[in-house]
């Protein structure tokens, strides 16, 4: 029952935020110097002055401020995110064009990221100070500090150019023919860079944290007593310890869920991967505004939604969360 | 199986038009050219889209009435030929028999009439038909075009994606053609290559189109564009052989570098059309800059043989003017502003501007659109510090920020990169003419810049077909923007074709890219 009321909560809180965030970027955006007429002509080369007013009419961006955020928002109060300024397409079905690929990339790398992480965690957690913990402790630092297109850039120089084993970016080769194998063959090979280079920056994340959350834990007296129980190392690491440091690290992981999202514009920039990202700088660079706000308002969803779920796996892992009201 | 014996049928109907061409090069039919373009087009419908963009694949679906080459002639292509009356009023083309769009209804000349009239109407450049009023058919192949004055951009406005012919069957059917929905699939066009697949952000794919009006051509059997925005991946990928050619390649270092891969030719024929030209835009009509001597004196101090060998690596000549250097009507001979500090600082100090205590005469800003623009600007600044003169450079987040500022006057010296458009009326006038300082509209004549004789200039250049007297006019035009210097131009962007040895008859027209590649063949 106390979950239902907390969902319930939780939903209206979402649903207040939701609109705030509406209000909140749409002003922003309006206070942005340049509209879609602007980039119109830039990516004519020019145009001459009817054909801006022209624009500026046909779009409603003649009309005053308050008249348009009222406009925008009875719009998406009946769920309609409106029409793309560039692209002349409803907004909704160019989000839902393009989430798969982000859904797959950011996933692809989070899992990625969770299940390398914890286990680099867990192993320099269980020898300190030792030589490869060291070396776990750098790289991961590395990845961590180095921006994210740089990291893909040069990844695609060693394993695109020098090594070429990899392509240079997309997500599918249009020119490979063949079966649902040969196709899904192509797809992981275009995926193993963009995912790569994504997971860099939270692998540093993930394995720090669980490597302090696990020596914290080792400590604990209740590894203390299942080793006087005899217990073999193996079983006390990955039975008991891990399941106790595990908390932080999926709290982070929930948190960082949005990270995920915005650190997918970058990587889809660099390996062309045909996502959200992607239609996200494109749709700004064009002050192509329905498009803009309806992505945002589709991340904050998503993120909420995100943090929703992370609460609920974090009472699955660990009972003491939330028992208390 | 079914394929390899269309295939063949192709290949042995072709074998006989080879024949005739003399034992030059055995051209290998077939094959797939993968080629990058730089953004997502908008849609695919060059009548009602300018830029590159859409211009490189509206270039293969659509097919325009002339082609040109690299020397500026005009060829034929759905016209097979035209003539233009004594009075320079009268147009009259006559079309190739037995063209057919993609759909296999013919090309008659109402859709001729059709596409003027649609470009016309919804194209950003007005000049290029604004003298058209109306386009007569007197029959299925001959299409008559009336003006109210000589128009001498016509022809050049009737070539590559500046006029594409559009169904009337299709677009004519009572909807926006700006937003018909068959701008971006189940186009039906009338150019070498038919569409099999536009998505966004990724590619645009094309084939062959059997009823092409050329006989034997296109060679390739497919083209597909792949939409690579990041410039270094596209350079990977041309060098490890996934792209076989990208056009309007122009990064210096990138250049230089696929320069040195045997794999590949760069190249920088074609273009000219386009015409590319980066200036420093001075604001005319308020501050310092508006003292024409401050102008002078700015021009004398900027190196910019620094800023091609240190900035442009060399892949790049210069440019003295406003219109580029590759069409007929450049004037190389006015004056080039090479770096003179000691002319500069007399300049200024006879105009009255003394040095203070610092040794300053005055501040300015000087702005920059886009990250490619940002060197140039940071360079004014230390140059021009040498005659005294100290300069912040103002940086915008992005485009439209910046569009905003210079468009509406509010600068004292901008970078810029303003494209000529094929013959001047339609891409140089705009820059200068004091009929068009039209706040709020970037690249209208922001400098605010107002000359009786210039306007005069213009409307007799753009008024007559006779290209000496053209290049006569335009002649004393450039002398006198070089003395007055509402700008000082600086270089054409060095747009390069890169492409893979293996590809032949890459495009090399004044259009670059954006030019039909039917001829275009790749060696096994």
């Amino acid at each position: 029952m106390a979950i239902f009321i907390m969902i319930l909560q939780r939903l209206f809180y979402a649903a207040m935020l939701l609109i705030a965030v509406l209000v909140l970027n749409f002003s922003m955006l309006h206070l942005a110097p340049g509209d879609i007429a602007d980039t119109i002509a830039q990516a004519s080369g020019g145009a001459d002055a009817e054909v801006l007013e022209q624009i500026r009419k046909d779009y409603g961006l003649d009309q005053p401020f308050l008249v348009q955020l009222g406009q925008y928002i009875g719009k998406v109060l009946s769920f309609d995110l409106g029409h793309s300024f560039f692209y002349n397409q409803p907004v909704t079905s160019l989000i839902f064009e393009k989430v798969p690929a982000t859904l797959l990339l950011v996933i692809t790398a989070q899992v990625f990221a969770l299940i390398v992480g914890v286990l680099l965690g867990v192993f320099s957690a269980r020898n300190p100070n030792g030589l490869l913990s060291h070396f776990v402790t750098f790289t991961a630092l590395f990845g961590y500090a180095a921006p994210v297109f740089w990291t893909g850039i040069l990844l695609l120089i060693a394993f695109s150019l020098k090594i070429q084993i990899f392509p240079s970016g997309g997500m599918f080769d249009v020119t490979v023919e063949g079966g649902f194998f040969a196709q899904a063959w192509d797809l992981v090979k275009h995926m193993v860079l963009p995912v790569f280079t994504l997971s860099t920056i939270f692998l540093a994340l993930y394995s720090r944290l669980c490597r302090a959350s696990m020596m914290e834990v080792l400590g604990s007296d209740f590894i203390r007593t299942a080793k006087a129980k005899g217990l073999s190392e193996n079983e006390i690491i990955y039975k008991h310890a891990l399941k106790n440091s595990l908390s932080p690290v999926v709290t982070l992981a929930g948190i960082q869920f949005s990270a995920v999202v915005s650190g997918a514009v970058l990587v889809e920039a660099v390996f062309s991967w045909p996502g959200l990202g992607s239609l996200a700088l494109q749709s700004i660079i064009a002050r192509d505004t329905p498009t803009i706000l309806g992505i945002l308002f589709f991340s904050a969803l998503v993120v909420i939604v995100g943090n929703l779920i992370t609460d609920m796996i974090l009472r699955l892992i660990d009972p003491r969360v939330g028992s208390k009201g | 199986m079914r394929q390899s014996i269309k295939k063949l049928v192709v290949a042995t109907a072709m074998a006989s038009v080879l024949c005739g061409m003399a034992a030059a090069q055995e051209v290998t039919k077939g094959g797939t050219l993968t080629m990058a373009i730089q953004q997502t087009p908008r849609h695919l419908n060059p009548a009602v889209q300018s830029g590159t963009a859409t211009g490189q694949p509206g270039t293969q679906l659509f097919a325009s009435l002339l082609r040109y080459d690299d020397g500026w002639a005009p060829q034929p292509y759905l016209a097979e030929s035209w003539n233009v009356s004594e009075d320079g009023l009268t147009v009259t083309i006559n079309l190739v028999k037995g063209a057919t769009f993609h759909d296999g209804k013919p090309i008659t000349s109402e859709d001729v009439a059709f596409s003027i009239d649609t470009v016309k109407a919804n194209h950003p450049f007005k000049s290029m038909f604004a003298p058209v009023e109306s386009v007569e058919t007197p029959d299925a192949n001959t299409a008559v075009i009336k003006l109210s004055k000589p128009h001498p951009a016509l022809l050049l406005a009737m070539s590559s994606q500046l006029l594409s012919i559009i169904p009337k069957h299709v677009y004519g059917d009572g909807q926006d053609p700006k937003s018909h929905p068959q701008n971006s699939e189940n186009v039906v066009g009338s150019g070498p290559f038919k569409l099999v697949e536009f998505k966004r952000d990724q590619h645009v794919i094309l084939e062959r189109y059997d009823g092409y009006f050329l006989e034997g051509l296109p060679y390739l059997d497919k083209i597909v564009m792949r939409i690579i925005k990041d410039e270094s991946a596209r350079t990977i990928a041309l060098e490890n052989g996934e792209l076989m050619v990208s056009g309007f390649e122009q990064n210096p270092r990138d250049l230089n570098r696929m320069k040195k891969n045997e794999n590949l030719d760069v190249s920088n024929a074609g273009y000219a059309a386009i015409g590319p030209v980066n200036w420093l835009a001075f604001n005319t009509k308020d501050g310092k800059t508006a003292d024409v001597k401050v102008r002078q004196a700015i021009a004398y101090a900027i190196d910019r043989n620094f800023i091609l060998k240190a900035l442009m690596r060399g892949t790049i000549g210069a440019a003295k003017t406003g219109i580029h250097p590759g069409s007929p009507f450049y004037n190389d001979g006015v004056e080039a502003y090479d770096l003179d500090l000691d002319k500069a600082n007399k300049i200024l100090e006879d105009a009255g501007y003394k040095k203070d205590a610092n040794g300053v005469r005055f501040a300015l800003t000087v702005d920059y659109g886009w990250p490619a623009m940002k060197p140039f600007a940071e360079y004014v600044k230390p140059a021009l510090k040498k005659v005294g003169i100290d300069v912040t450079v103002r940086s915008s987040a992005d485009f439209p920020t910046w569009a905003k500022r210079i468009s509406n006057h509010d600068f004292e010296m901008t970078m810029d990169n303003v494209f000529n458009w094929g013959d001047p009326v339609i891409g140089v006038h705009r820059t200068y003419n004091s009929q068009n300082i039209k706040k709020g509209v970037i690249w209208s004549n922001t400098q605010q810049y107002s000359n009786a004789r210039v306007d005069e200039l213009m409307a007799l250049a753009g008024s007559t077909n006779d290209i000496d007297e053209r290049k006569k006019y335009y002649a004393e035009f450039q002398e006198i923007l070089a003395n007055e210097l509402p700008l000082y131009p600086l270089f054409p962007s060095p747009y390069h074709t890169v492409s893979n040895k293996k590809v032949m008859n890459a495009p090399n027209s004044i259009w670059g890219t954006s030019s039909p590649l039917d001829k275009v063949w790749v060696k096994q």
